[in-house]
């Protein structure tokens, strides 16, 4: 579905990312593991279009996107939550849900959308009137996954949503996320705790100064001895 | 008391006349966050287009309005395209303020060029008549002005509130990177709010040009109020910028009138610091999130 083919990729004229390379199969769930400043932002931001790559290409569904702009490749169904929440302080929790849905592939499911997602977090639904910017960290980043599955996209990607939250909340996001790949959504996930990321994920990618050292399945990588040592604490 | 009521209906028929002039500062601001300060030549074309529609059409100033409200959109998304957008990559942000205050000052030249250093008088068609509103007499055409800043507001609120492109517009403005991200085209936005906010400017030119003398320097006349308003009201909120224009105007004319009109400006200003010392994001602002100016 996404096909990454070894791209450069950076700010202004410094280049972080290394010949990247990387692919999300139809349903599958991938993660980036790595650490702080190896890149897992910048390649997601990449993906989006919010960053373009200097050399290689982004495939998605045999599309060319490389060169595409942020906005319309949000109109082919690639949704990122970003790190950070990134929600819009002075509007509604409403009104943030229903700018998720702003993609033409979504707007005409909007109400039927909401439902649903009002279904997979229900406290929501009590705080729908409230500015985003009065929720708890946890909250706004439940907003901000509701939000980006108000798009209906076809891959969505996380980048680190449970950072800087605690434990209780980190569980909760976890099991919305569990949720939301029972449900056969396709996903790439960034993500600090790497444990239960993995145990969720189908296959990982490691990523290390800005090129990928390392890929397996996911169950492959919990195992591996650089792994366990650099990410796991083990 | 009969004196005071009058000078209270004159400090709010100013009051609108500031609103008018005021809100597409405010509405361009608060999105795009760039000062136009080629605003008051906004102004001064859109009063220049009203003059000779009516001149030479033989229509009614506010007929005008139908040319001269399109044709000032055009105006501000072509500005903000070819003039703004370009600049936005630049480093250095001050390079958009040379480039507004360089359109000003070109304008006011092409406009010199045209029209030359003359006056142009648009006709009244009885706007100029006053009208005898209970206790107090008041110009017809400022009542219409104030009725159109009121309404402008509220249509314009509805707008960013009710509507899927209103909603989108006030993301971009509360979180750029975020809006792309929805799938929003963000350069296309803000061509479209460089346009409303100067499309505001041309209805206030086919209110305005009726009452007031239309020279190449009117909007150096009439923008440093309306700078006063929109900060006043909140750099940003366009409910505020009426509610600072409403004071400003009532200032203006309370002060004009029980302390002396040599001091009426010393009193605005005063008065103006003073609210700004006490709430420095103005009346409506919310703080200034500079990080979302980037
Ligand atoms: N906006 C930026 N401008 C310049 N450098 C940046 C920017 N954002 C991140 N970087 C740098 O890029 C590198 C990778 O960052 P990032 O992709 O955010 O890492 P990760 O998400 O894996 O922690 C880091 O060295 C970081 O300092
Ligand atoms: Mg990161």
């Amino acid at each position: 579905m996404l096909n990454i083919e070894g791209i450069d990729a950076g700010y202004g004229a410094t280049t972080i990312l290394n010949g990247v390379s990387l692919e999300v199969n139809q349903s599958e769930v991938v993660t980036i593991v790595g650490a702080n400043g190896a890149g897992k932002t910048t390649t997601l931001r990449t993906i989006a279009g919010l960053l373009k790559p200097t050399t290689g290409r982004i495939l998605f569904e045999g599309e060319d996107i490389t060169k595409m702009s942020a906005h319309d490749i949000v109109e082919l169904g690639i949704t990122l939550i970003p790190e950070g929440r990134q929600l819009f302080p002075d509007m509604t929790v409403r009104e943030n849900l229903l700018m998720g849905a702003y993609r033409r592939g979504a707007r005409d499911h909007q109400a039927e959308t909401m439902d649903h997602v009002m279904e997979l977090f229900p406290r929501i639904r009590e705080r729908l009137d409230q500015h985003a910017s009065s929720l708890s960290g946890g909250e706004q980043q439940m907003v901000a996954i509701a939000r980006g599955m108000m798009a209906r996209p076809k891959l969505l990607m996380f980048d680190e949503p449970s950072l800087g939250l605690a434990p209780i909340i980190v569980a909760q996001v976890f099991e919305v996320i569990g949720k939301i790949v029972a449900s056969g959504a396709t996903v790439l996930i960034v993500e600090q705790n790497v444990f239960n990321t993995l145990k969720a994920a189908d296959r990982g990618y490691v990523l290390e100064n800005g090129s990928i050292v390392l890929s397996d399945t996911a169950e492959a990588l919990l195992k591996d001895d650089h792994v366990r040592q650099a990410y796991l604490g083990i | 008391m009969e004196t005071f009521l009058q000078v209270v209906a004159n400090g709010l028929m100013l009051g609108g006349l500031f609103a008018i002039i005021s809100i597409g500062l405010t509405l361009i601001f608060g999105i795009i966050k760039v000062v136009n300060f080629a605003h008051g030549e906004f102004l001064m074309a859109g009063m220049f287009l009203t003059y000779l529609i009516t001149t030479q059409l033989g229509l009614h100033p506010y007929a005008s309005v139908v040319v001269v409200a399109p044709a000032l959109f055009v105006l501000g998304a072509v500005t903000q395209k070819l003039l703004i957008q370009p600049l936005l990559s630049a480093r250095d942000e001050h390079v958009q303020i040379f480039a507004t205050v360089g359109l000003s000052t070109a304008m006011i030249n092409l406009a010199l060029l045209i029209f030359g250093a003359d006056i142009a008088n648009t006709p009244s068609s009885g706007l100029r008549s006053s009208i005898q509103l209970g206790p107090v007499r008041i110009l017809e055409g400022q009542l219409y002005i104030l009725i159109c800043a009121a309404l402008l507001v509220v249509g314009l609120e509805f707008f960013l509130r009710r509507t899927q492109t209103g909603r989108a517009i006030r993301a971009v403005a509360q979180n750029r990177a975020a809006a792309q991200l929805m799938g929003i085209n963000v350069n296309w936005i803000y061509v479209l709010s460089f346009g409303i906010g100067a499309a505001c400017v041309g209805l206030a030119s086919s209110l305005v040009a009726p009452l007031y003398p239309t020279s190449s320097t009117i909007g150096t006349y009439f923008v440093l109020t309306a700078f006063v308003v929109v900060v006043l009201g909140g750099l940003g909120s366009i409910p505020g910028a009426f509610v600072g224009a409403i004071i400003i105007g009532l200032l203006d004319s309370l002060a004009g009138f029980y302390i002396g009109s040599d001091l009426r400006e010393a009193v605005v200003f005063g008065v103006f610091l003073v609210i700004l010392i006490l709430k420095p994001s103005g009346l409506f602002g919310t703080r200034l999130k500079l990080s979302h100016i980037s």
